[in-house]
């Protein structure tokens, strides 16, 4: 059963065909990697889904819903989460108000008895908070808990990150790029709370990577793409040998 | 340094963390309700002008500090509440009515005007908020049978429950009275920022994509805020009106707008605290100019012929707050805080700022 379904999908600015007619099929449960040289277009994929870009042409499919037209607010009241390629966290808050708006699409107040901080207010956020230290308990955050964003390091915002999407209690989460700038170990411990998302979480994870050891570790199913076009599709081990994609990595030998 | 141990969720989300802070919240709005009695006429309106400057401050605040919106047309919402309030209450309203009308009328026009203002961000926001001003002010000098016009409009003096709250024959309850709406804003505010509301202003104000993405509808969030901002500017403006008594759209220029702006900017940015430092600054240095001004005078040095010298102070203040203390007043009281309380091993580096890499684009 496909939980994410992507049919012909393209988006063009202007002359630049930055996605071309990709189609690919996300199976629920499963790590699905997307991989690619610089400027293939990846992240651009993770802007359309989650309905920052309006694709030219193509649907996107969600547990059986066309989301090709939702606003973008509406796809995380779905069940979609994402991080970003360059960390876009709130940075004058703490660590624990981050993971807090991560559960933004599950408030049941409105602003008028937030003003007045009713009861109700109070026993919601004693059940926003009970998720988040869920979540600081899986990504080993405690420490952080109350830090500034702007005096953290490189490595926990990234973890921060996936915390933040994590909140939100999502069926699908987008990775983008999960391991870029972390260390080997940092990278290793991702590639950990990948396989548990996975496997103790039941999430379904798309992830877009340039690490092609985590990839290998972590995919059920890998997609190759180049200038915007698909490449191969396929196991890790498949993709990474296929002519196309060495060619695209390394360029082809002038004949 | 003090330590709280925390035992429960409650203690991060009550509004202070220990009994001590609220003893000293309790301590100082006994001082603030007992300043009838402590202080004389003169400084008992200074303090009610001071109050009402706070609680403007506080409405711009929630659009400046709390979700990153500049508005240059705040004297606007002014001028909407004072002339809301005063009409209705020359048409026979009591008050206890017209003042949350007041509000509401600035709060809904605020908000109706941000569905297109809001789709602007930075520069085209300010430009814009500004043109409303302008068509404000013109609005107020049209409507002549509702506002007085040129000639202007007298708020009649206030009357709860056959007790007189006339800012000239009773003060002192008219002082009590701003301190009990400035109180009650102040509490709503605080609470407004730990709930999540509070927390999608934030969200909004620091990384909109984000925002986006976790779910947060960024126009009307932005709506939001503009709306409650303007309905607290608008409270204050019905209390300004009352506090000068007779008074014609002249009183609602765009240096009130401006002066606003210097009430958050030097009053300290993203917090409440803010806009009560920068209200005592804004209204303290007039009177400190013109006090220096007698004592000039008195040494034979005539420093009231010098045209334009509040404005030149105040123009000094904002550029040394701007590039000494981006953190504002509060944000300096918080950094002397830390150094007694980590004495002696508070350090200046400790606050500098640091450079963020990978600092990319936003996404817009």
């Amino acid at each position: 059963m496909s939980l994410l379904e992507v049919e012909d999908l393209a988006v063009h600015f202007g002359g630049v065909k930055a996605v071309d007619g990709v189609s690919f099929s996300v199976r629920e449960g499963s790590v699905f990697s997307i991989i690619g040289p610089n400027g293939a277009g990846k992240s651009t994929i993770f802007n359309l889904i989650s309905r920052i870009y309006r694709p030219t042409r193509g649907s996107i499919r969600f547990d059986g819903r066309d989301i090709t037209r939702l606003a973008a607010h509406e796809v995380a009241r779905l069940g979609i989460a994402r991080t970003f390629q360059n960390i876009e966290l709130f940075d004058h808050s703490t660590v624990l108000d981050n993971l807090l708006m991560g559960r933004h699409v599950h408030r049941r107040s409105n602003f008028i008895q937030d003003i007045f901080f009713t009861p109700k207010v109070r026993r919601e956020e004693h059940i926003h908070r009970t998720r988040v230290e869920e979540v600081i308990t899986f990504l080993e955050l405690e420490a952080y808990r109350d830090k500034m964003i702007a005096g953290l390091p490189y490595g926990v915002r990234k973890v921060v990150e996936i915390g933040r999407a994590l909140a939100l209690g999502p069926r699908l989460i987008l990775l983008d790029e999960p391991a870029s700038g972390l260390s080997v170990e940092e990278s290793r411990e991702v590639a950990f709370w990948i396989e548990d998302m996975r496997r103790d979480m039941g999430l379904t994870v798309l992830m877009v990577e340039h690490d092609m050891s985590l990839v290998a570790q972590v995919s059920d199913h890998v997609l190759a793409v180049a200038e915007g076009r698909m490449l191969a599709q396929g196991s890790a081990a498949g993709v990474q040998a296929d002519p196309d994609v060495r060619a695209a990595y390394l360029g082809t030998e002038a004949a | 340094m003090r330590v709280t141990f925390k035992t429960s969720y409650d203690r991060d989300i009550d509004l202070h963390e220990s009994w001590r802070q609220r003893g000293w919240i309790a301590l100082l709005l006994a001082i603030m309700a007992a300043l009838p009695f402590l202080v004389g006429e003169y400084y008992l309106a200074e303090a009610t002008n001071t109050l009402i400057w706070a609680l403007a401050g506080m409405g711009l605040m929630v659009l400046v500090g709390h979700t990153g919106q500049v508005s240059l047309g705040h004297a606007a919402f002014l001028a909407i509440g004072a002339y809301t309030d005063a009409a209705l209450m020359n048409a026979g309203v009591p008050f206890l009515v017209s003042f949350p009308l007041a509000g509401l009328a600035a709060g809904l026009f605020g908000a109706l005007v941000a569905i297109p203002a809001v789709r602007m961000s930075g520069i085209y926001l300010a430009i814009a908020t500004l043109a409303l001003f302008v068509i404000v002010e013109e609005l107020v000098i049209i409507l002549e049978p509702v506002t007085g016009g040129i000639g202007g409009i007298q708020a009649p003096s206030i009357m709860i429950f056959g007790m007189e709250f006339d800012r000239y024959l009773a003060l002192d309850r008219f002082y009590w009275l701003c301190l009990a709406v400035v109180a009650l804003v102040t509490w709503g505010y605080a609470n407004l920022l730990r709930s999540p509301t509070g927390r999608s202003f934030l969200a909004v104000r620091d990384s909109e994509i984000s925002a986006r993405a976790l779910g947060v509808n960024v126009t009307r969030t932005r709506a939001l805020a503009f709306g409650l901002s303007s309905g607290v500017t608008g409270l204050a403006g019905a209390l300004m009106g009352h506090y000068i008594g007779f008074f014609n759209y002249e009183l609602f220029s765009i240096f009130i707008s401006i002066n606003l702006l210097l009430v958050v900017t030097i009053g300290g940015l993203g917090f409440i605290q803010g806009a009560f430092f920068g209200a005592i600054l804004i209204t303290a240095v007039p009177q400190i100019i013109s006090i220096l001004r007698d004592t000039g005078s008195n040494w034979g040095v005539d420093l009231g012929t010098i045209p334009g010298l509040d404005t030149a102070i105040f123009a000094v203040i904002l550029i040394g707050f701007i590039i000494y203390e981006p953190a504002g007043l509060y944000g300096r009281w918080l950094k002397i805080r830390a150094w007694f309380e980590l004495f002696p091993l508070a350090r200046r580096d400790m606050f500098r700022r640091q450079k963020t890499y990978l600092k990319t684009e936003r996404m817009r």
